[in-house]
């Protein structure tokens, strides 16, 4: 399943080594070639022979943008319920959370980067893809409401599949939720960065992920609407190489700029700065 | 649209999935006309072309000037293309969302009707930003001070449909449906079988009747009753309109923002 491929094996391996293992090597997804999880660490998760992007876990994502010690998390403990009875959802939610060790799919709380102090949402692509269902709708829509009474800017890093199917219309208008919740932070006159990471589709790319006063992106990183398999089979043609590429969506004029991994957290303590944050 | 020849009415639920589709059903003109008089259509969406999927413009609902906002199918095959069978690209979302404003200045409410099998998916509409358009209402909508009504009349499907439900009421007709997938893709990503669809859509609750009873949507109306529509549209409307925007705007906010919350 295309789907699935988005999200990489290889992550994993690496984000879930112990201390005991970091000599081990890691072969990168692209290049085939090996290097040892230091490394890779050392090199922000990026490639070190080639310059692919591993995936990033989203509290891991969360300390290489924000200060030492910093961050402190809301809402952990906060789980999905299966409303619906949906089949095999209750199974599917167990290995997620056993695979990711997290609650849901995604991590939010307050930080401060280079000492201006933030909100900030991390999505998490080990927990069923990211997708958003009533639990990550609602962690989101409650840190800008955080945000939006102590006029903090939220800095949002998104990867997703789209909406959970398996909470139906409930995971769906969870979009019209954040969305609305987004609008009142904008309206209070508070700043909005979000980070587009490798996939952003579905229902978080027709919501809070396009509604960002500044929308940066990763390097390669997918953004759209529709899935790519959907789209090839209803064209019946394959698509252009660098279709929904994070490159092309900028030629499009959907993003303000892409901006690598090693750079992020300085780039956005600029726009901290330049925003009086 | 695909058409799953193997899908058999084995289940009600999947059976008005089905009905919906089907191209001897009332559209977005037919509700028009019965229900607007004076209709005035409008082209556009100012900043890139005319979506055709879209029918927007002005009218009466009796004597109250509105706004009205539909996503047609077509009536016939030719029509269907003219269409793009009810499909909508990112110029559809904004010229939907141009008139929107317009009704806020104008003091007018707005009514949508809705029936779409999802938003276009192809390369021209991803990049022309199919996301942000779709986005873009839900976060505008959320706050536009007038009264949004919204009656999904035969597809509600995810989040092309969506974009046009962000509304102070949602109504559905009885044999229409909602829901975040069709049940065909669903079936498809779960097990890699389309033929399961009628099982799934069971569980994706996604019958007027169902989402009522989460909470979803507010009212279910009956089919070929135009009469009660009418009617039930006029008085829904003007208690609508005797809101105080901030009343409006509140408790627009409040029903979204509680979605969800026995989910957890």
């Amino acid at each position: 399943m295309e789907l699935k491929r988005l999200f990489l094996k290889a992550n994993n391996e690496l984000e879930n080594s112990g201390t005991g293992s970091r000599d081990r090597k890691v072969a990168c997804r692209k290049c085939g070639r090996k290097n040892t999880v230091t490394r890779i660490r050392n090199n922000n998760f990026v490639c070190p022979d080639c310059g692919h992007y591993f995936q990033v876990r989203a509290r891991r994502r969360i300390l290489m943008l924000t200060d030492r010690r910093s961050f402190v998390e809301m809402n952990r403990d906060i789980k999905s319920v299966n409303t619906l009875g949906f089949p095999e959802y209750d199974d599917k939610l167990r290995t997620a959370m056993e695979k990711s060790r997290e609650n849901e799919g995604v991590i939010c709380g307050e930080a401060d980067i280079d000492g201006h102090k933030v909100c900030i949402y991390s999505m998490d692509s080990n927990f069923m893809m990211g997708s958003m269902g009533a639990v990550v709708g609602e962690k989101i829509a409650a840190v800008f409401e955080y945000a939006t009474l102590r006029n903090l800017p939220v800095i949002g890093i998104t990867v997703s599949g789209g909406a959970r199917m398996q909470e139906g219309m409930i995971s769906l208008m969870q979009m019209s939720k954040v969305s609305a919740a987004v609008k009142r932070h904008s309206n209070a006159g508070n700043l909005y960065i979000v980070l587009l990471t490798n996939p952003t589709t579905g229902g978080v790319d027709a919501s809070f992920a396009m509604l960002g006063d500044i929308t940066l992106a990763e390097p390669g990183a997918r953004i759209g609407f529709a899935g790519p398999r959907v789209m090839e089979k209803s064209l019946n043609r394959s698509l252009p190489k660098d279709f929904q590429k994070a490159e092309r969506v900028l030629e499009c004029g959907f993003i303000d700029a892409i901006v690598s991994r090693r750079d992020q957290k300085a780039y956005i303590a600029k726009l901290l700065k330049i925003h009086g944050m | 649209m695909q058409v799953f020849k193997n899908s058999i009415d084995t289940n009600d639920d999947y059976g008005i999935v089905l009905e919906a589709r089907s191209d001897k059903r009332l559209t977005a003109t037919d509700y028009i006309d019965a229900l607007i008089t004076d209709f005035t259509e409008f082209h556009g969406d100012r900043l890139y072309g005319d979506d055709k999927a879209v029918i927007a413009g002005v009218g009466f609902l009796g004597n109250r000037p509105v706004t009205v906002i539909g996503i047609e199918k077509g009536k016939n095959t030719e029509d269907r293309i003219f269409r793009n069978f009810g499909s909508a690209h990112p110029e559809g979302y904004r010229k939907a969302l141009r008139l929107m404003k317009q009704a806020e200045k104008f003091k007018r409410p707005v009514i949508c009707f809705v029936d779409t099998a999802g938003a276009f998916c192809g390369i021209d509409a991803e990049e022309h930003g199919q996301g942000r358009a779709i986005a873009e209402n839900l976060f505008e909508m959320s706050d536009l001070k007038t009264p949004i009504l919204s009656v999904v009349i035969g597809e509600g499907g995810s989040g092309g449909a969506l974009a046009l439900c962000h509304a102070d009421r949602i109504w559905m007709m009885e044999d229409a449906y909602f829901s975040v997938v069709s049940p065909e893709s669903c079936a498809n990503i779960l097990w890699k079988d389309p033929g399961r669809a009628a099982e799934v859509a069971g569980a994706l609750n996604l019958t007027a009747e169902k989402l009522l009873g989460l909470g979803l949507i507010d009212k279910v109306c009956r089919k070929n009753r135009m009469k009660e529509l009418l009617s039930d549209l006029k008085e829904e409307i003007s208690l609508l309109s005797g809101m105080s925007m901030e009343d409006l705007t509140e408790s627009r906010y409040q029903k979204f923002r509680k979605i969800g919350c026995r989910s957890y």
